[in-house]
């Protein structure tokens, strides 16, 4: 990353009493830019937006905008607007006083913020609506009010706070557009909280995922979603499958040993960095081909055997829980092999993540024995 | 078999139609007595109702010589003092109770109970006596402190209440948007609170105005207050204008009732203590 951002945070940590929430975190934002900050509940996405609002001062590091020094400024000191989770909408407001409170507090003239009031309303679709008080929304309306409050300022910088997750999942499809491209036509720099992989992926320009308060990888959406740098990201970006295998480095190759589990092959490395040794696979449902045992493979990739435990459809294509070894891995397929089906299981190499089994004890993951990570060759 | 059992069902309604009975008879009994008092011109033992009704009492008790209108500008200048700075104390400490990571915050909010949990002779004696040494006894401000000492504790623990129920996020949005604290509690948090606020002051102001033992021993004789007038008519056998100032003073409870059930809401009742 660059190091003149126009939102820079560097070694940037926080702690909550004894705990770490978040750890070094270094990130650098365009002016412009739509960044999404990705992760599951308490990996620290939340606060980090919070220590750039200016609401939690963190314990080191600094932040910066535009090369000036804001690690210590007040919250309203700071030029940036935030959209919260729950709007927290003034009640005792109206909904042109909520939205025009920010320039009323800039000693703006009546008419103007009348004028501006009207303007941000009917970009937003809320004409009509400026006399109601927050109680009398619903749920789209209010969150419209919350960014209409917040881009009335004219801020540097927005930030949003899982701004729709509280909406329902239809209008959430389109707000979600209609966030972005008012974003673009705007030219505001956006920082955006959520726990949505889908939601990131479309609005952002580059996905940071955040784990244990730590970036575990940024990138475009499809450099995370296609190169994901660990099994952490593999697994939040969708890769929910797992097996477990042991493999040789072969140049840029990785040749897979056969075992209970399928008859092995060989990947190439790529850029990754992948030692001889036992390694963890992950790969989407959507990325495995299902076939009868005897079906030969075409392109270079990895099959496994297994057995077909359930089926369901839940549309475009079968879903089936197939059986491989000690585990359970979800695969999709056209048509629907019934439970008891002995099968292959095939992942192309390039959607086939393979990463080293992390040292220590393998005892500590959850589910998984021993025994059944060796597989034996 | 059936019959029995409906002979003894309908028996329930004895005892029940005679507790509800003397139900009423405590609670209505006494204040009807006392508006019939009211209007009594002449009323001695053995009649149960009064033998004449006349309102001459209420001229005597608004007469300039009565001391009525007296006690009674005396106790409504006191009791809205009391309000004025019960009120400044509660905001701020309620504010920080509220907010602030305080330790001890439990033992800050029992605090305020300490005078109350002496009894309120002892108290208020030596309150009388340090106060008549300080040249506060048998004046205005002397009564409102003692008052304030009474009232402050309602006041911050309803205050202390009211800002709780405030989601820290309304300010935050505030100040997000470029509100300095000030201008945050001002516009955001204060009429926010206000509800709670206004409880906290009536329950003050009431409080205040029916404060006996304190207004006795600091502000008599100088200060004459409604309860005091109250007090000394009833012991000298003057029903009537012991009843007559008995109303006075409940109709502003009556009024504050009222307003308690429409300002106080649930979610501040709920934090009160907390």
């Amino acid at each position: 990353m660059s190091d003149d951002g126009f939102l820079q945070l560097r070694g940037v940590a926080s702690r909550y009493g004894q705990t770490r929430v978040l750890k070094d975190i270094d990130l650098s934002i365009g002016k412009g830019e739509f960044v999404a900050l990705l992760g599951s509940s308490g990996c620290g996405k939340t606060t980090l937006l919070r220590v750039i609002a200016g609401f939690i001062e963190p314990s080191d590091g600094q932040v910066t905008v535009n090369g000036r020094d804001i690690t210590r400024h007040q919250p309203d000191k700071r030029g940036m607007a935030l959209v919260f989770q729950s709007y927290a909408l003034w009640p005792h407001m109206t909904v042109a006083q909520n939205i025009g409170y920010g320039l009323k507090l800039r000693g703006i003239a009546r008419e103007e913020i009348a004028r501006r009031v009207a303007e941000m309303a009917t970009m937003l679709g809320l004409g009509g609506l400026e006399g109601r008080k927050p109680a009398n929304l619903s749920g789209g309306q209010r969150q419209r009010v919350a960014l209409g409050r917040a881009l009335a300022v004219d801020p540097e910088i927005l930030l949003l706070d899982e701004p729709l997750s509280n909406l329902d999942a239809r209008i959430r499809l389109s707000v979600r557009h209609e966030l972005r491209a008012l974003q673009k036509r705007l030219g505001i720099t956006a920082v955006h909280v959520t726990h949505d992989r889908e939601e990131a992926m479309v609005m952002a320009d580059r996905i940071v995922i955040l784990d244990g308060g730590r970036i575990a990888q940024q990138g475009s959406p499809e450099e995370v979603y296609n190169r994901p740098a660990s099994s952490f990201v593999a697994a939040f970006m969708g890769a929910e499958n797992l097996l477990h295998l042991d493999g040789v480095r072969d140049g840029d190759n990785f040749l897979l040993q056969p075992g209970a589990a399928g008859e092995g092959g060989s990947v190439p490395v790529g850029d990754r960095p992948l030692g001889s040794g036992p390694v963890e696979a992950r790969f989407r449902p959507e990325a495995a081909k299902l076939s009868d045992i005897d079906t030969p493979a075409t392109m270079p990739g990895a099959r496994f055997f297994g057995e077909v435990v359930a089926v369901s459809y839940p549309g475009g294509h079968w879903r089936h829980a197939v059986r491989i070894g000690e585990r359970e891995i979800m695969a999709d397929a056209d048509r629907a092999f019934t439970p008891g089906q002995p099968v292959a299981v095939f992942v192309p190499a390039q959607t086939l993540f393979l990463f080293n089994s992390p040292s220590g004890d393998p005892v500590s993951r959850p589910g998984v024995s021993p025994e059944a990570v060796k597989i034996p060759a | 078999m059936t019959a029995l059992r409906n002979n003894l069902a309908a028996l329930w309604w004895v005892p029940r139609g005679i507790i509800f009975g003397l139900m009423a008879f405590f609670i209505f009994g006494p204040l009807f007595n006392m508006l019939l008092w009211t209007v009594t011109e002449k009323w001695y033992f053995p009649h149960t109702f009064p033998l004449e009704y006349g309102f001459s009492s209420w001229a005597k008790v608004f007469a300039p010589r009565g001391g009525a209108l007296e006690s009674l500008g005396n106790s409504l200048v006191v009791a809205l003092l009391t309000v004025a700075v019960a009120l400044a104390l509660a905001i701020p400490a309620g504010y920080a109770l509220a907010r602030l990571k305080l330790p001890l915050r439990g033992l800050i909010l029992l605090a305020f109970l300490i005078p109350q949990a002496f009894p309120n002779l002892t108290v208020y004696v030596n309150i009388a006596r340090i106060f008549y040494e300080i040249g506060l006894n048998g004046t205005i401000p002397g009564v409102v402190l003692v008052h304030v000492s009474h009232g402050v504790v309602y006041a911050v623990w309803i205050a202390t209440a009211a800002f709780s129920a405030i989601d820290p996020e309304l300010e935050q949005a505030a100040r997000n948007i470029g509100a300095g604290p000030m201008r945050t509690f001002r516009d955001v948090t204060l009429p926010l609170a206000a509800p709670g606020l206004m409880a906290s002051a009536i329950f003050v102001f009431l409080e205040s105005l029916d404060e006996f033992t304190g207004s006795f021993f600091v502000g008599a004789p100088d200060v004459n207050m409604l309860p005091l007038l109250l007090y000394t008519s009833a012991s000298g056998g003057n029903y009537q204008i012991a009843s007559i100032t008995a109303l006075l003073l409940l109709v502003p409870s009556l009024v504050f009732m009222l307003l308690v059930e429409r300002f106080l809401k649930a979610d501040v009742l709920s934090r009160v203590g907390h």
